[in-house]
Order: structure tokens, then sequence, then C-alpha cells
């Protein structure tokens, strides 16, 4: 696993992708905090998140739909898959490889709450540690799909704007369940929707069971992509 | 050892290996000979547990490799026919990153300098594998799969896009490693198997159709003799004299190679010589050989033979170490590569018709029907 994502990790470092994200990333995030907290004197980073939070869902894809396309048509997982390592190592060593990108983007809050907390003096601490919580858990939740997603196709295009879709599917269908009348269905799309378990973190709950939704999405997808690649071999 | 026991691969309905069975000792190199669909690199997948058998078994050592993966690929150094390389790497970075892979034990530094030097890639170390040639990139490729010193090595076309010089080296490299490894090598050259190899299984359509030492398969080319002889003189009378002498079995006439000068390709019989009878009925006539060769049967003609079935009688040979010219060139080359698409085309009828005997014939019945209707219509 670690020669893979030491591999991984070193391919989004030496192509544009890591910098194209991480510097959108940074932009976003930078103007919302000195429009909104520097200029608007305030302590209130809800808007930093939320404002980098759509941009995610568009941005993760862009990051994951290299891991596994571009293998099977450079026909790289020729050598993946005939070493002597294990399918789970092989998909979790690309996804943590993408999880610390994303963690590297994501560093760039501790600058901002330190700045925040030497001019005010102090933050609401249960909502910045309530929305980082959540932004990080639905960040690995979206690559661990994104991943997924790269393993269904050889074109990188075509897995990113699935996984935008899906990203928007997920995350929206809670929304749109208010919308359905039958009543299982409007449970079932309730319980799977990333969008209400989402908000309760920005608002600073910690609820244990959001939490380990996430993980399991996270463990879900995962091993979908381990059947993906099994499935392959018998094709 | 590699152990294949009645392995089957289907795509879909089409099987592209059906039942194969042989076995690989240690020590010995394998030539895997077949032409383009042979299902020869299908089999090699398998083999390194990249795709799985829809049937049969593949043992590694004795570990089958789907009961244990990890375990059987642990022995294994595979070159599929694409080298698997990331572009982007340098060849520096890229081969460090398999002995990681392969949670390879032996002192880095030293063993990946060993590699490089046996498949003499040390002068492009430090370039991106993006900007090599396809000879380079192929021995990247190669010096991949050498990586942790596996006691199996499996060889998908190693040679392809190397030049000459390079075909050579590689060759040599795969004498010496056949010594202490063993050697699965793949290729549709004949001449680079009959160089290599101890052993040579010849599979076409998916299915083995010989398996032999590679002495034996040369030995069969001793039973047969043909020989062209470039003769002045009338044609049709020359083929008439020459069919009189005891043991010629056929004479054909069809190239002429100068004006009103002819190539005649004389079939005789095995073991018998015909050469000095030949040339004292034309001296008799006074009508003058101008050359004449005997033509050994070349592996080459063996595998067309093999592959295209025996109703196929292969009209030019090509003596090895001989110049050929380029209509005799060209004649062969259409025979080679019309070969592996007739061998198919042979190979899928048989098995349609094999398969779908009564429905054929109901299929002759319609057509003959349809056949009178239209007449009827006609008139």
């Amino acid at each position: 696993m670690g020669a893979i994502y030491k591999r991984e990790l070193k391919a989004f470092f030496m192509s544009p992708t890591a910098y194209i994200f991480l510097a959108v990333f940074y932009i976003i995030s930078g103007f919302y905090f000195v429009n909104v907290n520097i200029m608007g004197a305030t302590t209130d980073m809800s808007y930093v998140f939320s404002g980098v939070f759509t941009i995610m869902m568009i941005l993760l894809p862009l990051l994951t739909m290299r891991l596994f396309s571009e293998e099977k048509k450079q026909k790289t997982d020729q050598c993946l898959l005939t070493a002597p390592v294990g399918l789970m190592e092989i998909v979790m060593g690309k996804f943590l490889a993408a999880l610390t990108v994303f963690l590297v983007a994501m560093a760039i809050y501790i600058p901002y709450i330190l700045v925040l907390v030497k001019l005010a003096g102090g933050i609401a601490r249960a909502s910045v540690i309530g929305n980082l919580v959540g932004l990080l858990l639905l960040g690995a939740a979206f690559i661990s799909i994104g991943t997924f997603i790269s393993s269904l196709t050889e074109l990188q295009i075509v897995a990113a704007i699935l996984s935008i879709i899906v990203n928007f599917v997920l995350y929206m269908i809670d929304v749109m369940a208010a919308n359905v009348s039958w009543e299982p269905l409007r449970k079932v799309m309730v319980s799977v929707g990333f969008y209400n378990r989402y908000t309760e973190f920005t608002q600073g709950i910690l609820n244990i069971t959001s939490i380990v939704f996430f993980i399991s999405a996270i463990f879900v997808f995962n091993f979908l992509t381990v059947r993906v690649l099994e499935k392959r071999r018998w094709g | 050892m590699i152990e294949v026991k009645n392995l089957t691969k289907h795509y879909g309905s089409k099987k592209a290996v059906n039942d194969l069975s042989f076995t690989v000792q240690d020590g010995e190199i394998l030539g895997f000979l077949g032409p383009n669909g042979a299902g020869k690199s299908t089999t090699m997948n398998i083999l390194t547990g990249y795709i799985s058998a829809t049937d049969g078994q593949a043992l590694i050592n004795g570990i089958d490799i789907l009961d244990d993966p990890i375990a059987a690929k642990k022995d294994i150094g595979y070159l599929p026919e694409q080298p698997p390389l990331y572009l982007d790497m340098t060849v520096k970075e890229y081969l460090n990153f398999i002995y990681d892979l392969k949670k390879c034990k032996i002192p880095r530094q030293a063993h990946i300098e060993d590699v490089c030097k046996l498949v003499k890639i040390t002068d492009v170390y430090d370039r991106v594998i993006k900007h090599l040639s396809k000879g380079y990139k192929q021995r990247v490729g190669m010096a991949q799969a050498l990586i942790n010193n596996p006691k199996i090595l499996i060889l998908d076309e190693p040679t392809v896009g190397l030049d000459p010089k390079q075909i050579l080296d590689i060759r040599n490299l795969i004498k010496r490693l056949g010594k202490k490894h063993t050697v699965i090598l793949s290729s549709h050259i004949l001449s680079e198997i009959q160089a290599v190899c101890d052993r040579i299984v010849i599979i076409n359509g998916g299915v083995i159709v010989a398996d032999d030492t590679t002495e034996n398969l040369t030995n069969m080319t001793m039973g047969e003799r043909s020989f062209t002889a470039r003769i002045d003189g009338p044609r049709e009378e020359v083929i008439k004299v020459i069919k009189t002498i005891p043991g010629v079995e056929n004479v054909t006439a069809e190239m002429e190679r100068e004006p009103g000068i002819y190539d005649f390709e004389i079939e005789a019989e095995e073991q018998s010589d015909i050469r000095r009878d030949l040339f004292r009925r034309m001296a008799d006539r006074n009508w003058c050989i101008l050359g004449l060769r005997s033509n050994a049967m070349t592996l080459e003609d063996i595998f067309l033979k093999i592959t295209m079935g025996d109703d196929v009688t292969i009209k030019k040979k090509a003596e090895p170490g001989k110049p050929v010219d380029d209509d005799m060139r060209r004649s062969l080359l259409e025979q080679i590569s019309g070969a592996a698409v007739a061998a198919d085309i042979v190979v899928q009828s048989k098995r349609a018709a094999a398969e779908a005997e009564p429905e054929a014939e109901e299929d002759d019945n319609a057509i003959e029907t349809d056949g009178e209707e239209n007449e009827g219509g006609e008139e």
C-alpha cells in the first residue's frame, strides 16, 4: 500500500492536478475569508466553509478521475494487478493519496483560525469544529465515490462528469425527498442524503450516527471499487 | 514450475482459450507460439493472475493463482505485451516504485543497478520514460519484470520494437536467465523461439496444436524434400521429363524468372535425392540448369502447416541464410499473414460446423428453397 500511496501522491504533484486543485481551493476560501471575516470584521466562519463546500463537489472529482481510469487506459493496471499486493491495498493506497491532497487543502483553515484568534481573541469553537469535521467527512466520502467511478471507465472526463453528477444527487437527494409522496421511498432518500447530515455538522452538532454514516459510506465505496477490480478479472 | 490444467477462458460466447494443458519445468524455456489472436496473451494474463480463467487451474510452484494470488505472484515476473510503464516517471523512480510494490528484500541500490546493467538501461536511468525510444521502453519493462529476482519469468513478445542488435541482446539475456529461471516466452516470430527455447508449444484458436522440443519439431522438417531448379528449356516438356525421374511427386513451374526461363518447383519423396538424375536428363536434352537448390523445410513451414491444417501445401520455401528475392519474399509474407487469418477462419468454421450441425442443415435447405423461389420469380 505504501508504494502505491507514495507513487500516487507524487503523480498528483508532478502533474498540474494537485496545484490547480489547491490553488482554486485556496483562492475561494481566501476570497470568503478576506471579504467576510477580515473586511466584515466577524469571527463567523460559516461562509468560508459553505463557500468552499459547493466548489468541492466539482473539484474532488478532478482529483479522483485519474486514479483508476488512467491505469486501465495505459495498461499500467497490469503491473499493479500482477504484483503481490491485495486489491484493498491498491484501492486504499490511491484513496489515501487523494485524501492527503484534500487534507493539504483543508490545512489552509489553520492559519485562518489562528489569524481570527489573534485579531478577535476567540472564535465560535463548536461551529468551527463542526464545520471542519463535516467538511472532512464529506470530502472523504466524495473521494471514495470518485475513486469508485474512476474504476468503472477508461475515460477520465467521463469519470469526472459522472462523479460530479453522483455527488450532486447524493447531496441533494434528501432535499428532493420533500417532493416524494410515497413514504418508503422518501424515507430511503432522506436516510442516504448527505445534505441534512452535513448541515447538522455546520451547526456545531457532532452527531455520532452521522459520523458513522459518512465513514460507512467511505468503506462501502472503497469496497465497491475492490469488487469492480475483482469483477474485471472475470470479464 | 508452472502447471496449467484444462485452462479455458470465455469472452462472452467466444472461447479465447480452450482446454489448455501444459507443464513447464524449472529451468526450462518454453516458447509460446501462435498467430495473432491465438490466445497467447490471454493465457499469460491468466498465469499472472491479471485475469481469471473461466475453468481450469493454473499452478505456480504448486500454488493455485486463484487460491493464494499474493503468494503465487511473488514468484512471477511479468512483461505484458504493452510494458506497464508510468510515462511521467523517470526510470529510477519507476524501478524504485516496482521495488516497493513487490516488497523486495534484496538490498535496493545494488539490486536495481544490477537489473539495469543486465538489460542495459543504465545510461537512461535518470530520464523520463515518456521520452525514451520504444526499444528502451521495452527494456525498462523487462527490468520491471526482473526486479525481486522472480523464479518464473513470463514474457509476452519481449523483442517487439527492438532493433536487430537489441533483439540479439535480449535473446542472449533470456537464454542466460533461463539457466536459473523458468521462462515462458511468447512470440509470433519463429526464428526467435527456435533460437531461444528448449520447448515449443504452438497454439492456434485457443487450442494447443503442437507441444514438443525444438529439436523434435525441427526434425519433423527433415522428412519432406523439395527443390527449386531454374532451367532454360521448353516449359511443358521440361515438366514432363522431370516427372519421369524416380522419386519425383510433383512439379510446377509458375515463376518466369527470365524471359522464357522458369523456376521449377519439384517435390520429391522422402529421403530421395533427385539432383543427379535431374542433371543428366537435362544435359541429355541440352537444357541448361541455371540454378538448383534444395529447400529445407523451416519451422516457419511447420508452423504454417500446423496452423492451417494439413490440406494446405506450401508452395515456396525460403532457405534459411540464403537471400530471398523480392517476389519470393512478398509471396512468403502473403502466405504468413494470410495463414493467420486463414487458420482462424478454418478453426472457426470447423467449430461452428461442429456446434451447429443440425441447424446448418436446416439453413442449407432454407437457402436451397430460397434459390428455387428466386429462379421461379425470374422466369
